[in-house]
């Protein structure tokens, strides 16, 4: 390791790191602004100069810039050098130039990297006495708000934007002092990590729309460490909450999972914490059919007095937590219980937890996938289903540049350099997929076939390299390879043959080869197929041969790169380490939770129907989960039909709740602890932010206290939210690890204190409940967890669980976050966040291959349903956020224009979709035109809400007949969102010009 | 026992001296003392030379406070303008120190030499914006924020702020 000396002091550093770097890991305070420890370096902003000095006897020195400034032993430089410390002033005051008297209205004042670098600098007088320069600004959606005036160009946004997040539509515009950072016009930024740039721009040129409306700022918000319930990714969040409500998500840094980024759908969807219809107070339906508001020991004695009825059953849910879910089955009993999926989804479901335990190949965390170097997604739309593994791939796919630039002995945080040698050549990234995807631009080839087609070809590619692995001179103990259970090539044709060789060749090739599939496209085939391949990869030879390279690239590839070919050879006890990587998504933050709860025997809804229709069943308890998202609305109909008592537990109004006999205000993610697994098998918890409101109780307090009042045996003993985890963690062995996944409420940070949700600034407190009464209330205590409702305590050093907001001295912005990390971009110092739930065997990879299923014949006038997925919409909760909602559109069908030309429809019309079994008509949706549709098949758009009929009526491989829908009224064509004015004239109008009357 | 008695006798001398000295007690409810104009006592709120609301619910005021009995929340009005949507301060707490004022990018929160606010319930200590709101500028008669700040309003657009230039034209070649 190098020894550099700063300032007449010596320090050892990492080799390979630039001094902007080590400067920062180092704790010491370097101001910069186009850097970004996820995108390297640029060398545009000339922030971070600092003093070289040739040797002992220079005295003069010169200034460079310390992020393109590469550490090497025995340099010496300078930060407090009156030469360098002149400099970075000179340059906060020309940034400073035209920026804008704006900081009391700014949203981003008070946690702004550019305030915090310009006092750093002690910058204080304004020499410039020219007219500022200004831009106006654009209407960027309902998500993000632009503020063009406050930029100082350096070109971070573009950077993340087009760089890293592989956006198009946003661009660096004009020249000099004129460049501007916008679109070509007004309209949605189009890129599903646009809200991203809120947390990269260092200013307030972008800022987070939906919180401007209703401003706090953060020294004002309580905070705590929470999950995005969004998908099964399991992103860390930070949630902040004011006068109780829910005001915005920001990212909580975690080394292995969602890093720095987070997707759209996880930071703005979550304010259906805030929506109008979340449930109050407990409701009992009365003889006329409407809901009487009941207290809460009333409803616990309802509750309690139904469950001891007998002929008790319970429906989980996979978007609540284990501990929910644990308490509901042990209440019903394990027989009784339903994880909550319908009979298309279990299974699936449970294969993707079944192929990921038996698989010897690796399951990746993000960090992994971003480390792949070949990349084949059959079937699953991650962009749309799991959206950061879409922003990791783009990642991956650089890979190449990282190795070119190594053989250049060029380092991987020069960015502009790394970009210039790769140019357009990328890691392969091959996806098979329903239609077109948002990947497809950095896609090596991408094929559009019908889910039986995918499976074919994932498992003609194992057949690919299981032989050629068999011919390979290197393979000493072939993996029970048998050139007979290739799939019969001749139904294949020709041009698919070339690319399962193209496909197998280039994950031959590949050191860390990445497969990547889940229940998105409703076929167990497909996912099996690519466990298929993960097998062939994954033989021991392969394994040897991979991991002696794995280090070497690792090294130079990103610094976190060690970290995960460690955890590789950990999961696996394989000496060898597998470097092949197998990552399944699911639907649900907690889908792989239900899975590992209730195994594979659970009672699907469809199993607790027939009982219910057999009389057997006359209470059921439904926790967090709307049933009517689940199946067809008469299946559904016919279940709560046979049932005397339905108890529903859950936060937002909904159909089944709306179907309820007792309806039990839940509280929400954000009022809550739980924990949820996540789809590679990482136990997570996420805290209370502020107190559920009214009636509202966490579901597992409401079942505890269900339990506990039928004098339950297995809860006499349980008093607080870690016994029933424990609880949880003793009945059932495959969560026996989420008792790691956080501290307890027993824990105190340095042996002192709880960890304050409340920044040290927090204001108002003895004014913000005196308008209710002038004698301040005691603090919230909370007994659950070790988070405190107050500023007291210590926010520092702790376990990585309970990082509640991130802030240090000087450093009032989320940049901040270097303070509370071992090295930039490494691991937090308290430790990575949440346990590791999976337990491989590796069993799945001797077994045969299973079987191909046979091609899929598209019928004439017969179309295979196959779901169509959007990260807006798709998704139930955060379809109710209120920015969310102005982006969502209505349930469509996408077909091909030649079907639509058969049809006599053309877009927007609307289709009728019949069963061609019955006849019955499923719903009437509107066509959208998406020529990459897989030949026969037709996609509907999962979860939107449809004109007519339930869009949940459809389910994913049933054969439909196509009609147009007539009558049908067309919809106003109108891009989402572009009713929104100009950012400009927030008054509702578009034609404030230049220069308008001026009634000041 | 000399030097004790001297001390009595100096003490009573004293005392008589007073006797015909000039009164400092101030009748006070009747006779009211005077107060500088920067006397620090009541809060109020202040609007700009237009006659809108100066507040801009930056938030400076209530972090500030050492105290911490200002708490507000911020919205936006139609014409763009930040506003705070609800502003209370707990006078049972305030402490008259003046770095609200301080703290003010837009002189809208002001001491005023008005102390006489006592009541018997100290709930009445506790004034919504409607009661902190006057119609004047206060101590400040000029200014006007939103004629500096860059966000542009119904009225003042873009470039129309002191200082600025006319917006520019991204589309333009001309230097």
């Amino acid at each position: 390791m190098p020894v550099i000396r700063i300032d007449g002091q010596d320090y050892e550093v990492k080799e390979g790191d630039n001094l902007l770097q080590a400067c920062l890991g180092l704790g010491l305070d370097l101001p910069y602004f186009c850097w970004h420890p996820a995108m390297g370096s640029i060398g545009a902003c000339r922030q971070c100069a600092v003093v070289q000095y040739q040797n002992a006897e220079d005295q003069r020195g010169r200034l460079v810039m310390s992020c393109m400034t590469p550490v090497s032993d025995g340099a010496i430089f300078s930060l407090a050098g009156d030469k360098a410390a002149t400099f970075r002033q000179a340059i906060i005051e020309s940034l400073m130039t035209n920026h804008p008297h704006d900081c009391p209205v700014c949203a981003e004042g008070g946690e702004c990297h550019l305030q915090d670098m310009t006092v750093m600098v002690g910058h204080r007088d304004r020499h410039y006495r020219g007219l500022k320069r200004t831009h106006r600004n654009q209407n960027l959606g309902p998500l993000i708000q632009h503020e063009m005036n406050r930029c100082i160009a350096c070109y971070r946004c573009t950077r993340y934007y087009r760089d890293y997040a592989g956006g198009t539509d946003l661009a660096a515009m004009a020249a000099h002092n004129h460049v501007y950072f916008g679109r070509h016009e007004d309209g949605v930024l189009e890129s599903e990590f646009a809200g991203n740039l809120v947390e990269v721009c260092p200013t307030g040129v972008f800022t987070d729309k939906p919180l401007q409306q209703e401003y706090t700022r953060k020294w004002d918000l309580q905070s705590a460490p929470s999950l995005c319930t969004g998908c099964a990714v399991g992103c860390n969040t930070l949630a902040g909450e004011r006068y109780g409500k829910l005001k915005r998500i920001h990212n909580r840094y975690n080394s292995e999972v969602n890093g720095y980024f987070l997707c759209d759908r996880g930071r703005f969807g979550a304010s259906f914490v805030n929506h109008k219809q979340r449930l109050d107070w407990a409701g009992r339906r009365s003889a006329n059919g409407r809901f009487d508001a009941i207290d809460s020991d009333q409803a616990l004695q309802h509750l309690a007095a139904a469950c001891q009825r007998g002929g008790l059953a319970g429906i989980g849910s996979p978007r609540a937590s284990v501990e929910a879910n644990f308490l509901l089955r042990t209440l019903v009993g394990a027989d009784n219980y339903s994880p909550g999926f319908s009979a298309a989804e279990q299974p699936l479901v449970e294969l993707a937890l079944s192929l990921q335990q038996q698989t010897r190949a690796l399951i990746p965390s993000i960090k992994q996938i971003e480390s792949a170097d070949a990349v084949f997604i059959l079937g699953e739309d991650v962009t749309n289903t799991a959206p950061r593994i879409a922003l990791a791939l783009r990642q991956s796919v650089r890979n190449i540049a990282y190795t070119m630039a190594a053989q250049l002995r060029l380092l991987p945080w020069q960015d502009a350099a790394v970009r210039n040698l790769a140019q357009e050549q990328r890691n392969p990234l091959f996806i098979a997929a329903l239609a077109d995807t948002r990947l497809d631009d950095v896609a090596a080839a991408t094929l559009h076939l019908a889910p039986a087609d995918i499976a074919r070809l994932g498992h003609a590619v194992a057949a690919r390299i299981r032989t050629a692995r068999a011919h390979s001179p290197a393979t000493l103990s072939p993996n029970k390879v048998s050139p007979n259970k290739v799939p019969p090539n001749e139904v294949m044709d020709e041009a698919l043959q070339q690319q399962a060789d193209t496909i197998a060749s280039a994950l031959l090739d590949a050191k860390r080869p990445l497969l990547l599939s889940g229940t998105g496209c409703g076929s167990a085939a497909v996912m099996a197929a690519a466990a298929d391949i993960a097998a062939a990869l994954g033989s021991p030879a392969a394994a040897t041969v991979t991991k002696g390279n794995v280090n070497n690239s690792d090294s130079d590839s990103d610094s976190d790169a060690e970290n995960s070919s460690t955890t590789a050879s950990k999961v696996d006890s394989d000496a060898a380490g597998p470097a092949v990587m197998l990552c399944l998504a699911v639907p649900e933050a907690n889908s792989l939770g239900q899975a590992l709860l209730t195994g594979p025997s659970a009672p699907t809804l469809e199993a607790l129907t027939v009982r219910a229709v057999g009389g057997e069943i006359q209470t059921l308890l439904v926790l967090e989960n709307d049933l009517y998202r689940r199946g067809p609305a008469a299946d559904i109909e016919r279940l709560l039909q046979h049932v005397a008592e339905i108890i529903v537990i859950d936060s937002l109004d909904n159909p089944t709740l709306s179907a309820s006999t007792l309806a039990l205000p839940a509280a929400s993610f954000a009022e809550s602890e739980g924990t949820l697994v996540s789809m590679e098998g990482r136990a997570q918890r996420h805290f209370p932010v502020f107190l559920p409101a009214k009636e509202r109780r966490a579901s597992w307090q409401w079942l505890l206290a269900c339990l506990q009042a039928i004098s339950h045996p297995r809860t006499t003993d349980l008093q607080h939210f870690d016994d029933v985890t424990n609880a949880c963690a003793s009945d059932i062995a495959a969560l026996a690890n989420i008792t790691k996944a956080a501290p307890d409420h027993l824990f105190r940070n340095a042996g002192l204190a709880k960890v304050p949700r409340q920044p040290h600034r927090y204001s108002g407190r003895t004014a913000m409940g005196a308008n209710v009464s002038v004698h301040e209330p005691k603090q919230a205590a909370d007994e659950d967890s070790a988070l405190a409702f107050s500023m007291e305590g210590v926010n520092q050093f702790q376990p990585g669980a309970l990082l509640p907001f991130v802030w240090a001295p000087g450093w009032n912005s989320n940049q901040s976050l270097h303070k509370f990390q071992t090295e930039v971009g490494g691991p937090l110092k308290g430790g990575t966040a949440g346990a590791k739930l999976l337990q491989q065997t590796g069993a799945a990879d001797d077994h045969a291959a299973p079987l191909s299923p046979s091609a899929f014949k598209p019928v004439t006038g017969q179309w295979l349903l196959v779901p169509r997925y959007k990260i807006f919409g798709s998704e139930e909760l955060s379809a109710h956020s209120p920015a969310i909602a102005q982006l969502l559109l209505p349930a469509y069908l996408e077909i091909t224009a030649a079907d639509a030309e058969r049809l006599q429809v053309d877009e927007g019309d609307g289709v009728q979709v019949m069963d061609s079994a019955s006849g019955a008509t499923l719903a009437t949706l509107e066509v959208r035109i998406n020529d990459t549709m897989a030949d026969g098949c037709a996609g509907y758009s999962v979860g939107h809400s449809a004109h007519q009929g339930s869009i949940f009526n459809l389910v994913a491989g049933t054969g439909v007949a196509l009609q147009k829908a007539d009558p049908w009224q067309r919809r106003t064509q109108s891009a989402p969102g572009a009713d929104l004015i100009a950012t400009d004239s927030p008054t509702n109008s578009n034609t404030a010009a230049p220069g308008g009357p001026n009634h000041v | 026992m000399f030097k004790s008695l001297r001390s009595q006798l100096t003490t009573l001398w004293t005392i008589l001296q007073h006797s015909f000295t000039r009164a400092e007690t101030v009748q006070y409810p009747e006779q009211k003392p005077y107060l500088a104009p920067r006397y620090r006592g009541r809060i109020v709120l202040t609007k700009d030379p237009d006659g809108d609301e100066r507040c801009v619910a930056c938030n400076l005021c209530a972090v500030a406070c050492p105290v911490d009995c200002i708490a507000l929340q911020q919205g936006v009005r139609e014409d763009g303008r930040w506003y705070p949507q609800f502003f209370r301060i707990n006078f049972s707490r305030c402490i008259m120190c003046g770095l609200c004022e301080e703290a003010c990018p837009t002189n809208a929160i002001q001491l005023t030499p008005d102390f006489e606010m006592c009541e018997y319930d100290r709930q009445n200590m506790v004034y919504e914006k409607e009661h902190l709101q006057i119609d004047g500028t206060g101590k400040y008669h000029q200014y006007n924020f939103y004629r500096v700040a860059g966000l542009a309003i119904s009225g003042k657009d873009k470039g129309q702020a002191e200082h600025e230039a006319q917006p520019i034209d991204v589309k333009s070649l001309l230097p």
